[in-house]
């Protein structure tokens, strides 16, 4: 937010409540701490060729590793691969109680060899659940999937279910497809069975441009493009009948704001009206379908020159969607001792800070 | 309740039939003629949905012969004559920038903007028109547009949401020069050369969702436009997106003002919010209406514009986002409604005169 930050101390003070955060961000201190979590044959391919992805990511960030300058626990050192830093910059002061973790970077989920990518998308699922959430309960981990492999993702959704350190499963919002096409469906039938909200997450380099007016220039633009990734992504949910399909499936959205949200509800429904005989698989009008299935996460809120702008758009969402997100330890961290506007109420405030996301989740405080 | 239109309404969005390449023959170069009839050329398929489906014609106004909007006779009445409008900004949407030849599409485009002159222009004093441009060769669009813009009755310059880059680019600067040039506001249409897919994940499988996707495309445009700087260097320019709503300006403006904030390292030329820019340099047209399903949203939503400049009254003709006989949608009140249809379409659009 745009004021002074002030001491941790008195944020903890003033938010006085436990504090759900839909989206932190660990990092690998170096590639080699997955190496014990890999197959051998797979981590030297690794070494030998490096990272195969489809490319056209390079807008350089404002500052190194869109992290907070702040948040390295050393000069040198990566920003949140420190989990006792970690615990003094963040969690106790914030008074954390639950943090889902979203890795980002390299995880395998955008690797195309598919082997090289269910090894490394595992050994990130296994490196989070023993340097992370088994050494701090406040800690829940995000299961990764290889995104354009939807059955064998499925596989791995499945073989983690019984592990209550995993929270949910995590993709990227920029695919090669769509994510409502009828391919990725195992990832969503194996996460509603398994009671797995689906989190996407904003980036993935697919290979097509960023914006549906080809590549832009700017680092600025491509973050500005980012919602409306979502919102492509979110009207193919729709279309595609997900949610008639996978009735109970949760999906948040990470990291993509959400004021473009009731616009986004209204040109759904009018243009539903228009096409209703392409689209008689939908029972319900688009907003009915998220209004029940749909959370967005805060991060990086929007913030309207006017205060008040910025309620009556969490009025029109309904404030049971919203989920308190930090982002932390990137550049655009949320603060949630400030981000939400003042005239929100102690209830609202309370549902966006924890109570939505214990529901969602089902976690308890 | 219905509202009358207010006197000296200007319709700044009217869509004519897109023409067939025999339409345009006539208007080419007797070699492209031949180009024509020796390699067979039907045309260049569609910038976005088929114009005589029922996603893009409201099917009583499909001509008996199945021309969207029908003859000129149809047009003039309906919407000029019954709803007592006093200029109307028409083009045609033909799909120029999808040509990927690009001495082709200046040839094609030139026979466009001849076409229209003369096929319609001639109809009736009220009808103005949109110079379509070869965008894909930014020089060549430059000179269309200086050869066009001699004819008064061209009033902008249109060209679709997506083309071949992002229209900040710096190759696109001799479009923006001649347009600021002219005072002549150019307008970035919904639909796509078909360079890009329509969301950064590929292809959507669903007509729905092209509608939904349209407002994407602008978007990326302004981001593009600001970025650059292009409304530094040209300061009268008027840009005006149109056919992909207008609700989602307020959230995307705040956006974009946030982030630019945390980047400016990379565009140090931006000085104001993008927002603020936005609201002095860019107009919207009013259909399809986006805004809300009750009067007081759209309320809201104007407020949260932060500007009644902005928008522009459009009909769309003859698209499908009413029924009955009244353009303007429900909830609009009589003060908005003379700002949105008298004053803001002479405040952007110079040469309309009064």
């Amino acid at each position: 937010m745009l004021d002074m930050p002030e001491t941790r101390d008195a944020v903890a003070d003033k938010i006085g409540e436990p504090i759900i955060d839909v989206d932190v961000h660990p990092g690998l201190a170096s590639a080699d701490e997955i190496r014990p979590y890999m197959p051998r044959r797979m981590w030297e391919l690794l070494g030998e060729l490096g990272p195969g992805g489809r490319g056209g990511g390079e807008y350089p960030k404002a500052v190194p590793e869109a992290h907070r300058q702040d948040a390295a626990p050393a000069p040198g050192q990566v920003a949140g691969s420190d989990l006792e830093f970690m615990r003094r910059q963040y969690l106790d002061p914030l008074n954390i109680r639950y943090s889902l973790l979203s890795p980002l970077r390299y995880s395998g989920q955008t690797e195309n060899n598919p082997d090289l990518a269910v090894a490394v998308c595992q050994a990130m699922n296994e490196w989070q659940r023993v340097r992370w959430t088994s050494q701090d309960q406040r800690l829940k981990a995000s299961i990764l999937v290889p995104i354009e492999q939807p059955e064998v993702a499925a596989q791995i959704i499945e073989g983690w279910a019984d592990t209550p350190d995993f929270a949910q499963v995590l993709l990227l919002t920029r695919t090669a497809d769509p994510l409502g096409r009828r391919r990725y469906w195992p990832i969503y039938e194996a996460a509603e069975r398994h009671g797995f909200p689906v989190a996407i997450h904003v980036f993935g380099s697919p290979g097509h441009a960023p914006t549906p007016a080809g590549w832009p220039s700017y680092y600025l633009e491509e973050m500005t493009s980012h919602s409306a990734a979502c919102q492509g992504m979110i009207a193919s949910f729709v279309a595609e009948g997900v949610f008639e399909r996978f009735p109970t499936l949760k999906i948040v959205s990470l990291e993509g704001g959400f004021a473009w949200l009731p616009s986004l509800e209204w040109r759904m429904d009018r243009a539903f009206d228009r096409f209703r005989s392409e689209m008689r698989h939908l029972k319900m009008r688009p907003s009915e379908y998220l209004r029940r299935n749909l959370f967005v996460a805060t991060q990086p809120i929007e913030e309207p020159e006017r205060r008040r702008h910025l309620m009556e758009i969490i009025e029109w969402i309904g404030v049971e969607r919203i989920m308190f997100s930090s982002d932390y330890p990137h550049w655009d961290f949320d603060d949630p001792a400030r981000v939400l506007p003042g005239r929100i109420g102690s209830e609202a405030r309370t549902k966006i800070l924890s109570g939505n996301a214990m529901r969602v989740y089902r976690l308890g405080l | 309740m219905r509202l009358n239109l207010p006197e000296g309404a200007v319709d700044c969005n009217v869509h004519l039939p897109v023409p067939t390449v025999e339409d345009l023959c006539p208007y080419l170069p007797e070699a492209w003629r031949e180009i024509v009839r020796l390699r067979g050329i039907k045309g260049f398929g569609h910038i976005g949905a088929k114009p005589d489906s029922p996603a893009a014609c409201r099917p009583d106004w499909l001509g008996e012969d199945g021309v969207p909007g029908g003859t000129a006779v149809d047009l003039v009445s309906r919407v000029l004559d019954q709803r007592k409008v006093s200029r109307a900004i028409v083009h045609a949407l033909y799909p120029v920038q999808r040509i990927h030849d690009a001495p082709m599409a200046a040839a094609f485009a030139a026979a466009v903007n001849d076409y229209v002159a003369s096929h319609w222009l001639s109809c009736d004093t009220r009808l103005s028109a949109s110079i379509v441009v070869p965008a894909q060769d930014p020089r060549a669009a430059a000179i269309e547009i200086d050869r066009c813009a001699a004819d008064t009755r061209f009033v902008q310059i249109l060209m679709l949401a997506s083309g071949d880059l992002p229209y900040g680019h710096p190759i696109y600067r001799p479009i923006w020069e001649r347009a600021e040039a002219h005072s002549l506001p150019v307008m970035l249409h919904a639909g796509s050369a078909g360079r890009y897919p329509p969301t950064p994940s590929g292809w959507p499988t669903y007509h729905f969702e092209l509608a939904v996707d349209d407002a994407l495309a602008g978007q990326a445009q302004l981001a593009s436009l600001v970025s650059h700087g292009v409304f530094n260097t040209f300061p009268e320019l008027r840009v005006v997106l149109s056919g992909m709503g207008f609700a989602w300006l307020p959230s995307f403006g705040w956006r974009m003002s946030k982030f630019w904030r945390g980047t400016r390292i990379e565009v140090p030329w931006i000085r104001e919010p993008p927002a603020e820019t936005i609201r002095r340099h860019v107009r919207l047209t009013l259909r399809p209406f986006d805004a809300g399903a009750t009067s007081s949203e759209f309320e809201r939503v104007l407020d949260h514009l932060g500007s009644d400049e902005m928008l522009l009254f459009s009909s769309d003709y003859p698209s499908w986002h009413f029924d009955g006989s009244d353009p303007v949608p429900p909830g609009i009140s009589v003060p908005q409604l003379a700002r949105m249809a008298v004053e803001n379409p002479h405040a952007t659009y110079s040469r309309l005169g009064r």
